[in-house]
């Protein structure tokens, strides 16, 4: 596999991989295959309609990982990927996925993933995605993920998505579909600068009897950026959801958060909290009592808010 | 040695303006154990924030060593070895206990920090890991915040309040560590905020501070009496005959 500096840089930042990954992998750069691992249970093809991947995860195949990074380190591509994962029953992976882009160029740089997860009876995933951008050309860089995830009876998903800095516009959709004693548990970090702009939607559709969601999600708006949440929970059985939406607003950001409780079941138990404040002054004060400098200690408590 | 010198602090607010410390002097000597104590409302914390440089005096100077800080930062001054313990300690969310601790002192290791946390009577195992937010008590967190200054090089350690919340149990336990930290810890000034009689017995020397002035100072004999015919109500009394002439003087 012929990586650049750029390429190992961005593959670190976006899948924690300094070498080969040791389990099944597809790698993908420029929109173009750059390598590819399939291993034994764990099948990785290429779509033959459209542009994308299909991994296939046969049942009980457990402590297995799977990374699909997607690098563009050109300015001027818009890269399209269908990719569709079929979790078998019983079987526990992690999947590790993300996008970074590096564009030093006028030219815009998009990278559009559109990801379809079924999870069979009994199954557990955790899904880590992460979005890293830098450069230093004018050209935006841009990221759409949408994420639809459906969870089969008993089976969990817990889903990591990340993006810390330096993506300028970015709409990502998640939607996910559980079964009967269905569970997830979502984490989202989010931290915009500059003018950047961030959409995030999200709908949790308890369908199943005793299926849980949980949704966490917290994000430092600065200097001129703007972020809007939508998350909404649907509860149509006996079911338990929960929306945690915290946000640090700093500068001249703006930030809205709408989240939504939809209860079509008088078992549902679904509930919902959202702040929206800025950083306390007692915290920043605390951290300089310790000798930190004003600015250190932002920095301290925004890694620990984001972590 | 930190000392205060014709310090006064006072507040703009909209009903005007609002003296909170009084052309207040007073010397804190290295190697020795002080209590300020007094009346609710009555200056005592604020006494603590101006050494600490959270609250700017309005007048006066702060010197440490020789040396006037009083346009020095809160860090600058934490650098020259001033710590503070908050009477009511932030919350930090995503941040461990460990990682709270190196904050206090970077050189600490992962045993020092082991250490002072059975001192302070929590199991090192199950806290380590454990985010300084809103899942530790008041109590724990009160314990935590005490440690964050006593395994600092502090040379002035400035403890508010550090009874409030901990209970009776964890308190003596925490009375002996600050006390034995005290005297292990070679010319460091302790200064504890506090009501409580076990401290005042602990101390050299007492500071009563109300209505924005020191009232009295001396040893618990010394002041022990004054407590016992209620110190509240003496200092309250003493407030109230200030405000009248405060309000003859203003003409109301």
């Amino acid at each position: 596999m012929k990586l650049n500096a750029v390429d190992e840089r961005l593959l670190k930042e976006v899948a924690q991989l300094h070498t080969v990954p040791s389990g099944a992998y597809n790698i993908r750069k420029n929109g173009q295959l750059l390598e590819r691992n399939s291993l034994p249970g764990i099948n990785i093809f290429s779509k033959k309609d459209r542009s994308g991947i299909d991994v296939i995860v046969d049942p009980d195949i457990v402590n297995q990982s799977v990374h699909i990074p997607v690098i563009l380190s050109e300015g001027g591509l818009d890269d399209l990927v269908y990719n569709t994962f079929e979790i078998g029953e019983n079987s526990e992976v992690l999947i590790v996925a993300g996008c970074g882009i590096h564009n030093d160029s006028a030219l815009q740089s998009k990278h559009d993933g559109i990801h379809e997860f079924y999870l069979r009876k009994g199954s557990k995933m955790r899904y880590v995605e992460k979005h890293y951008g830098e450069g230093e050309g004018t050209g935006e860089r841009v990221l759409n993920p949408v994420t639809k995830i459906h969870i089969e009876e008993g089976a969990t998903a817990e889903l990591e998505l990340v993006q810390i800095g330096g993506i300028d516009h970015t709409k990502r959709v998640t939607e996910v579909y559980i079964g009967e004693r269905g569970r997830l548990v979502m984490n989202e970090r989010l931290l915009t600068h500059k003018s950047q702009q961030a959409v995030s939607e999200v709908t949790v559709d308890l369908q199943g009897a005793d299926s849980s969601g949980e949704v966490l999600s917290r994000s430092v708006a600065q200097e001129k950026s703007l972020q809007i949440f939508r998350i909404s929970l649907i509860g149509r059985s006996r079911c338990k959801g929960h929306v945690a939406c915290d946000s640090i607003i700093m500068d001249q950001a703006d930030v809205r958060s709408q989240p939504e409780l939809c209860a079509k079941n008088a078992l549902a138990e679904l509930t919902h909290e959202a702040a929206i404040g800025k950083l306390a002054g007692d915290q920043i004060i605390k951290l300089m009592t310790f000798g930190l400098s004003e600015e250190e200690a932002i920095r301290v408590l925004l890694d620990g808010y984001l972590k | 040695m930190i000392s205060l010198e014709n310090v006064s602090l006072k507040f703009e607010e909209e009903k005007g303006i609002v003296h909170i410390l009084n052309d207040i002097s007073i010397t804190f000597e290295p190697g020795k154990l002080y209590v300020i104590t007094g009346p609710n409302g009555g200056g005592k914390t604020s006494v603590a924030k101006v050494m600490m440089g959270i609250h700017n005096p309005s007048s006066g100077k702060i010197i440490l060593d020789d040396q006037d800080i009083t346009s020095c930062s809160i860090s600058e001054r934490a650098f020259k070895g001033v710590r503070y313990a908050f009477q009511n300690p932030p919350r930090f969310k995503g941040i461990d206990v460990k990682w709270f601790l190196k904050l206090a002192n970077e050189a600490i290791t992962e045993a020092d920090i082991s250490l002072i946390l059975k001192k302070i009577g929590l199991c090192p195992e199950e806290y380590l890991e454990r985010t300084v937010d809103a899942g530790l008590s008041g109590g724990e967190m009160k314990r935590m915040e005490i440690a964050s200054v006593l395994l600092s090089k502090a040379k002035v350690a400035i403890l508010d309040e550090p009874e409030a919340g901990v209970d009776l149990w964890g308190f003596e336990q925490l009375l002996n560590l600050i006390i034995q930290s005290h005297h292990k810890a070679i010319k460091r000034t302790t200064i504890i905020i506090s009501h409580s009689e076990k401290f005042l017995k602990a101390a050299d020397e007492i500071i009563v501070v109300a209505n924005g002035k020191i009232q009295v100072r001396g040893n618990y004999a010394e002041i022990h009496p004054l407590i016992q015919e209620g110190i509240n109500c003496r200092w309250r009394k003493v407030c109230l005959e200030e405000e009248k002439e405060d309000e003859i003087k203003c003409g109301r």
